[in-house]
């Protein structure tokens, strides 16, 4: 078996966000976000284009500073230490131009040293194994996608995010994510998804934090949200109707 | 067309022969010119890549003079060399004037820039694509740094041309430092001012000839180099 669950620890969490915003000239992008998370499970981010959904989990993960308003990670403010215990899956995998071995390699060698037994594990975990002394940007889309997660994953994250990883993959390879994403957070890794894609978010949601123009407008238990949503932007995002 | 014509001749007779004093020069040449590329590589891609990624104040001021730099006048450098190496400049103890090493530190100080400002350029925008993914990382500035280099490394390749193509051909400032002594400092590109000067105009052509064609073929084999590992191993 290459995944027991064993449920580590949380140290990161809560996640406790108060007063967030965030500008881009004018345009108030993030606009006095509050959210708290707890616990272990998959949040989803969803809500319509433009948001501010991939620009919550950068914020969150700390790649970019916001103008006011604070992120504490289990009463820790948002930097560089709380990042060390954090991964991200970008909605464009970045690869180094090396082999997919090597790619998990760099980031194993960063945080535990290199361990081969660690690597295949995780290639064989992304079903990559075979392909492992292959160019990494010779992979196809889908193939580049379960990379970039199992080399998140080898940083072994206490939380994850996710900005839309299987945006543009084909069913089969939006399935293997997910079931790398789903034995992550058996695992007890938290993880933040960011998707449009409804399906996935009821197969993968334990709760669902819902944006529109820079605020959460809805965070609720998946079951809640997807039976009984609270809000009418929501029941309309749901529905299918234009949200703008 | 006539000295043209004899010209060719009598390189191909020269290297056909493997005349001594030919094989001399162009060893000579080349190991100067590669002697300095190497330190130039040592000193400039590291340089240049720690301009591409890393934010101080200032660092336009040195950007600019960095790629100012590419355009140094070979003779000042040379001139500069001779005063700090001659007896009476500050180095001079170390007795290297009218030496090779002269040499190699003049061509390393003229490609240095070269080298720094291409490899920042190269690296610049290799870090634009991987800065989140190494932020998101929390990966340390000087892994960071040879990441970028050891990724990079195809293109650095063309970048180490430029420089040994900059140096190979360089006359001014060699001919300062190294005075252009038969069987000691005597290079390529010396050889061929003294020749012309002399007026045996067509042994300083069979001598340029011969410069080309070792700067052809080390491209090519670069080139070769590059392309062959790029296919086989990551695109």
């Amino acid at each position: 078996m290459l995944d027991q669950p064993v449920v580590k620890p949380a140290t990161q969490l809560p996640l406790a966000v108060a007063g967030l915003c965030f500008n881009a000239g004018s345009a108030r992008l993030i606009n006095d976000l509050d959210l708290v998370l707890t616990g272990h499970g998959v949040t989803v981010v969803m809500g319509p284009n433009g948001a501010g959904k991939s620009l919550l989990v950068r914020l969150l993960h700390g790649l970019i500073e916001p103008q006011s308003g604070s992120i504490q990670w289990n009463g820790r403010n948002n930097g560089a230490a709380t990042r060390q215990s954090q991964a991200m899956v970008f909605q464009k995998p970045v690869l180094l131009r090396r082999s997919v071995a090597a790619n998990v390699d760099f980031v194993l060698a960063l945080k535990a040293g290199s361990n081969q037994a660690r690597r295949n594990e995780l290639l064989q975990q992304a079903n990559l194994l075979d392909k492992a002394s292959q160019p990494a940007r010779a992979l196809s889309g889908g193939e580049q996608q379960r990379l970039a997660l199992a080399r998140a994953l080898a940083s072994d994250p206490e939380v994850i995010f996710l900005d839309e990883p299987t945006a543009s993959l084909d069913p089969s390879s939006t399935q293997a994510i997910e079931t790398v994403m789903a034995q992550a957070s058996a695992r007890g890794v938290k993880v933040i998804l960011v998707t449009h894609d409804v399906g996935q978010a009821r197969r993968l949601a334990d709760d669902v934090v819902f944006i529109h123009r820079g605020t959460v407008v809805e965070h609720s238990g998946a079951d809640t949200f997807f039976n009984q949503p609270a809000s009418k932007v929501a029941r309309d995002y749901l529905a299918g109707k234009l949200v703008i | 067309m006539q000295d043209f014509a004899e010209a060719f001749r009598l390189a191909f007779g020269l290297v056909v022969a493997m005349d001594a004093d030919l094989v001399e020069i162009i060893a000579l040449s080349l190991r100067v010119s590669l002697a300095a590329v190497l330190v130039a590589a040592v000193l400039g891609l590291p340089f240049g890549a720690l301009l591409a990624t890393v934010r101080f104040p200032g660092r336009g001021a040195v950007v600019i003079i960095v790629n100012a730099l590419m355009g140094l006048p070979p003779v000042v450098v040379g001139l500069l060399v001779y005063m700090a190496l001659s007896n009476a400049g500050p180095l001079g103890f170390l007795q290297f004037l009218y030496t090779p090493t002269a040499m190699i530190i003049a061509q390393t100080i003229l490609i240095t820039p070269i080298l720094a400002a291409l490899t920042r350029q190269i690296i610049e925008d290799m870090n634009l694509e991987y800065a989140e993914q190494f932020a998101s990382l929390s990966v340390p500035w000087h892994t960071r740094i040879f990441a970028l280099i050891r990724d990079a490394r195809y293109a650095l390749l063309t970048v180490l041309l430029a420089g040994f193509g900059r140096a190979i051909a360089e006359v001014g400032a060699v001919i300062i430092v190294g005075g252009n002594i038969a069987h000691l400092t005597r290079v390529m590109t010396t050889a061929i001012a003294l020749e012309t000067s002399k007026g045996d105009l067509a042994l300083a052509l069979a001598l340029g000839i011969v410069l080309l064609v070792i700067a052809l073929s080390v491209n090519a084999a670069v080139m070769s180099l590059r392309t062959s590992a790029e296919s086989s191993s990551h695109a």
